[in-house]
């Protein structure tokens, strides 16, 4: 067995796939040319490998290739998306739809939005982390340029009704955008099927190249931006800048990849978690569910265990490289943002794990993640004074609690 | 986030983790924190005639350094008169555990566990 902690984090980042990394090694060296060189056979090269990565991109979202284009990764498709259609469309609309549980650059480039003069509605969502459609229908108005709403959540997997959305937006002629970083290769997407006009992917949540992501960007009915980035007018003017020959390749290999494999891939994984949350909950009592248990991609557990603090948890399971929705771990100190927006309370926050099952995870690091977490729930229960009380019968809800 | 070699050290061998009977006009029990925000003490110390406590007991809910801190305390605490016990500041346990900026409030908390059990105990003892 590595000495390295057994990763358990893959909706933080994945490692990249050795097939991935070995049809990018030649675009560092021999093929280095500008895909933008029109006037050599480097150049063409280099371009040819670009439009072949693209189509790939293309094909995982049933998309046509001159709909995507490339990004530096997820963070900058979405704040593409959302302030370059707000900005192109704010004489005549200037309301934006998402929803409470969005990834933080959503939410800040909402923010930032704002504080020009935009209106934004931020949607709540139910108890199992899914939106409802009649608040977003009651939200549209005829100001409203654009909805975004994440495909499939970062911290508790919950997969929304993408469908159902975008038949709503298009009914109101209003774009719809989706953050789909956590999706890609985990459900099947259909731009079209689904009504979706733009769409951000990142390469590194699918065993691709870090520092590269993607945005669909509909051309029928045509979906126009304000770019971010100006210069030499590359990526159809939406998006300046020399493209990195390698990563492009990379991430096109790597939706290659997904697309042929999601299927056995997803059948493996979900094995995996079942193997995994029968093993907890065979042994430990008091343990949660964060977010709906079905409608979740089949890598992600989002579990609280009552009474034993997050990170106090993930100090005794160093061995586990996993994530915790307790504040203690963040720079801020509220619990997750996401938790909270479910109705979590605050203390069950504090004692939530979220496991991320990959390609590379085996049964034997799924039995001994799951030993090593139940040992350490229990050594933490015992020493728990929470714990203590609640198995006494004692109401926590009843003790005034000096909140520091 | 790395953690000092004393906080590991209390995290993975707690001293004195356990409950005295509060009942026990002897026991004074100190309940600081709230679940809401992460961590939670109890602190109980077993005080004799002499004034001098002579057993102490933690259990905490919260992180490594919440832990550690509480774990510390007993240790301290042990053997001292509850005058020596409630001189003990929070600077002196942040120090000793190396805990950083974030966690100061766990040293903190620590403090006022001490500070609740011994009120506890001389609230009993004024009204037996």
């Amino acid at each position: 067995m590595s000495t390295r902690p057994i990763y358990l984090d893959y909706q933080s980042t994945t490692p990249c796939d050795p097939r991935v990394l070995e049809t990018m090694i030649p675009y560092f060296t021999e093929e280095f040319g500008n895909p933008h060189s029109r006037s050599h056979a480097y150049g063409w090269r280099a371009e040819e490998a670009v439009e072949n990565a693209r189509a790939r991109v293309a094909a995982i979202l049933k998309a046509d290739p001159r709909e995507v284009i490339f990004t530096s990764g997820a963070t900058e498709s979405n704040n593409l998306a959302l302030k370059g259609v707000a900005h192109f469309y704010k004489a005549q609309k200037d309301h934006i739809i998402t929803c409470m549980t969005e990834h933080k650059c959503v939410l800040d480039s909402c923010r930032h939005l704002e504080q020009e003069g935009f209106k934004i509605t931020y949607l709540p969502v139910q108890k199992n982390g899914l939106i409802d459609l009649n608040c977003l229908r009651e939200a549209m108005t005829d100001r409203t340029s654009l909805v975004s709403i994440m495909a499939v959540n970062n911290e508790i997997g919950v997969i929304q009704p993408l469908a159902e959305i975008g038949k709503i937006c298009r009914e109101k002629g209003v774009f719809f955008h989706t953050d789909a970083a956590q999706a890609v290769g985990k459900i099947t997407l259909d731009v079209d099927a689904m009504n979706i006009d733009l769409l951000s992917l990142s390469s590194h949540k699918i065993y691709g190249p870090k520092g590269v992501g993607a945005l669909y960007v509909r051309r029928k009915p045509r979906v126009r931006l304000v770019s971010l980035i100006d210069g030499g007018g590359q990526e159809r003017g939406m998006r300046s800048g020399t493209l990195s020959t390698p990563l492009c390749v990379g991430l096109g290999k790597a939706c290659e990849i997904a697309a042929a494999e999601m299927g056995p891939e997803n059948k493996t994984l979900l094995t995996l978690r079942d193997r995994f949350y029968q093993k907890i909950t065979a042994e430990l009592e008091e343990v949660y569910i964060n977010g709906d248990f079905d409608q979740r991609i089949p890598g992600n557990l989002n579990i609280s265990f009552a009474h034993v603090e997050g990170e106090g948890l993930m100090m005794g399971i160093k061995d586990l490289a996993v994530s915790s929705g307790s504040a203690c771990t963040s720079a801020s100190l509220e619990p997750s943002y996401v938790l909270r927006a479910l109705g979590v309370e605050v203390e069950m926050a504090h004692t939530s794990l979220r496991i991320g099952f990959g390609r590379f995870t085996t049964v034997e690091e799924v039995d001994l993640a799951a030993d090593k977490i139940i040992t350490e729930v229990r050594r933490l229960r015992d020493m728990s004074p929470l714990w203590e009380m609640s198995r006494q019968g004692i109401d926590l809800k009843s003790i005034q609690w000096a909140e520091h | 986030m790395a953690y000092s070699e004393k906080v590991i050290d209390h995290y993975e061998n707690p001293r004195n983790v356990g409950s005295l009977d509060a009942k026990d006009e002897k026991v004074g029990t100190g309940l600081v924190g709230a679940p809401a925000c992460g961590d939670v003490m109890k602190l109980q110390i077993k005080v004799n005639e002499r004034g001098v406590i002579e057993d102490a007991k933690f259990k905490t809910f919260g992180c490594g350094s919440a832990i550690a801190s509480s774990s510390l305390v007993t240790e301290w605490i042990k053997g001292k008169t509850i005058e020596e016990a409630s001189t003990i500041k929070n600077t002196e346990i942040a120090q000793h555990l190396s805990l950083p900026p974030v966690k100061i409030h766990c040293s903190m908390l620590a403090e006022d566990a001490i500070r609740a059990a011994i009120q506890d105990y001389q609230h009993k003892k004024t009204m037996a």
